[in-house]
């Protein structure tokens, strides 16, 4: 098997909110159209490093980053990077489902209508292929102008998958995009990221040390901001290198 | 129950209980002095008739001129309060810094706290010689000067409602737009305005139902003409000016004249009080539900 290249990748990354030193001096590469799971105890920094892959730390007041951040070789904190174009290439799905309180269709069209795009034949060909994508089209298809608010928490959550794939991003960021659902549709997500991650390179943050060992390829074990250990999932979980990884993974703490 | 304890609840009660009777014996007062009015005058008459000319010789009962008037009035300072307001509100919401927003926000609320009759010599002095170098036919009471202060009056008033809806719209939802790539403008003016909506729209009717009450700046800049008319540069006078034009004059009490402003207080009443309950029902209705 040819190496795949590298998509995404942190050079000596160091983020601070205000005093506080939130991550330290994160090295790490991560492969095209593969799932790396974050996974580490509350406030270990894992979603902290997620958001800065879309700079959505950004707006956080006193929040700095110093190093590099690289998608496709470019650093994504140099001066010139528009910020929401970055956000076209990186998609990203939220803990919580968080539809906008308009019509599915809406939902799922709303990045491409930012973007200018008007064309009726256009957007309804994206909504299909999006929702298809994210398995919600069959749910969905004969109600696209109902409430978003209106479908069941994991409709919800596969409805934000199905929009934010619908701008065509390469990356796709998920901070526990399972957290709040129940078993079924958790698995439906996890099966969901197995499909995707075929034409996407996925980073997902999670709780949950199965779900982590389910849909994985690589995982990185994060502890009190710094990266611990990065493996493929196999081997960490089977012979971990660290002592904390192997009392996490093990449930000793976490 | 400790003797104290029933005492301070019973205060409690009565002061609840004084507030409502005080409500119920000013309806009460304007109903009662209203209704002589219509054994008088009619309804229809009240409500038809374009001119108002009790205190002439030969009167005319029409409201008309003066809810035109208010209406006026209104309009002028609603085009003038919301896009102002909502500019601020979303300015304080996406664009300012937590510290700048400390600063504007209090200073906002000053612009609440100037007694209305300063504002009303302030449209009278000021804003209407400024404008008549512009507009060559204004007359020197108009609705346009009065107006326009009014606005000002209650720019805070909507900036301040409608930053709270704004801000009450779940982090969730500003963090999808920008997930999803969306500008600060974008994300404005497509997601946290629209889903702040209701509280929009209950604070423009509240700003509305104040703009309607609002006495002194009428009563000093706008003119004691009532007029049947949309033309926002003559005098004109709204139903609050009449009120006071009459309470203040010397017309005998208990006589005709001196009823007209329970009618008129009756009408003004019957406004505020609709648009009140309006912005309830619509807060009621239509506010958006985030677990």
């Amino acid at each position: 098997m040819s190496k795949k290249d590298i998509k995404l990748e942190a050079q000596a990354l160091n983020a601070y909110y205000g005093d506080f030193h939130a991550l330290k001096n994160i090295n790490i590469a991560m492969e095209e159209k593969n799932v790396t799971a974050f996974i580490g105890p509350s406030g270990c920094g894992k979603s902290t490093f997620l958001r800065t892959f879309n700079r959505m730390n950004d707006y956080i007041d006193g929040f700095r980053v110093e190093g590099q951040i690289l998608l496709d070789g470019n650093n994504i904190y140099q001066k010139d990077v528009q910020v929401d174009e970055l956000r076209k290439q990186v998609g990203m799905v939220f803990q919580k489902p968080n539809p906008f309180p308009k019509s599915i269709f809406e939902n799922v069209v709303y990045g491409l209508k930012i973007q200018g795009i008007k064309n009726k034949a256009v957007l309804a060909e994206a909504a299909e292929k999006s929702l298809r994508q994210a398995a919600l089209w069959d749910e969905v298809k004969d109600n696209l102008n109902k409430s978003a608010l209106a479908l069941s928490g994991g409709q919800q959550q596969r409805l934000c998958i199905a929009r934010a794939l619908a701008i065509s991003p390469t990356v796709l960021l998920m901070d526990e995009p399972a957290s709040a659902l129940d078993p079924i549709s958790t698995a439906k997500i996890e099966e969901l990221i197995y499909e995707l991650k075929n034409h996407y390179t996925i980073v997902i943050v999670t709780h949950n040390m199965q779900q982590a060992g389910r849909v994985s390829d690589q995982t990185a074990f994060f502890y009190m901001g710094e990266l611990v250990e990065y493996a493929k999932t196999k081997t960490m979980f089977t012979s971990p290198k660290d002592n904390r990884t192997q009392n996490y993974i093990t449930g000793r703490f976490g | 129950m400790r003797v104290s304890e029933k005492i301070i609840e019973g205060l409690l009660w009565l002061s609840a209980v004084i507030t409502i009777l005080i409500t119920i014996g000013i309806i009460w007062v304007l109903l009662s002095e209203s209704i002589s009015f219509f054994q008088v005058v009619s309804l229809s008459e009240f409500l038809t008739e374009k001119e108002w000319t009790p205190l002439f010789a030969d009167k005319k009962f029409g409201i008309m001129p003066l809810v035109a008037g208010t209406l006026l009035t209104t309009a002028v300072a609603i085009a003038v309060a919301l896009p102002i307001g909502l500019t601020i509100a979303i300015y304080l919401n996406e664009y300012a810094h937590a510290r700048m927003k400390q600063i504007v926000k209090p200073l906002l609320e000053v612009l609440a706290t100037i007694p209305t009759v300063v504002y009303g010599f302030f449209a009278l002095t000021v804003v209407t010689p400024f404008l008549q170098q512009f507009i060559p036919g204004m007359a020197g009471f108009n609705a346009l000067s009065a107006g326009i202060v009014m606005g000002i009056m209650i720019i805070p008033m909507i900036s301040s409602l409608s930053e709270d809806a704004i801000s009450a719209v779940p982090r969730s939802l500003r963090e999808a737009a920008y997930g999803m790539g969306s500008t600060r403008l974008q994300t404005s003016f497509g997601v946290m305005v629209p889903a702040a909506s209701s509280g929009i729209v209950v604070s423009v009717i509240l700003a509305i139902s104040r703009a309607v009450g609002e006495t002194m700046i009428v009563a000093i800049a706008a003119g004691q003409q009532p007029r049947l008319t949309l033309n926002p540069l003559v005098p004109i006078e709204t139903i609050t000016t009449y009120i006071v034009q009459v309470s203040m004059g010397d017309v005998p009490r208990d006589s005709l004249e001196y009823k007209t402003i329970f009618a008129a207080g009756i009408t003004l009443f019957v406004f505020t009080f609709a648009l009140n309950n309006l912005s309830f029902w619509i807060k009621k209705k239509y506010q958006e539900k985030y677990d």
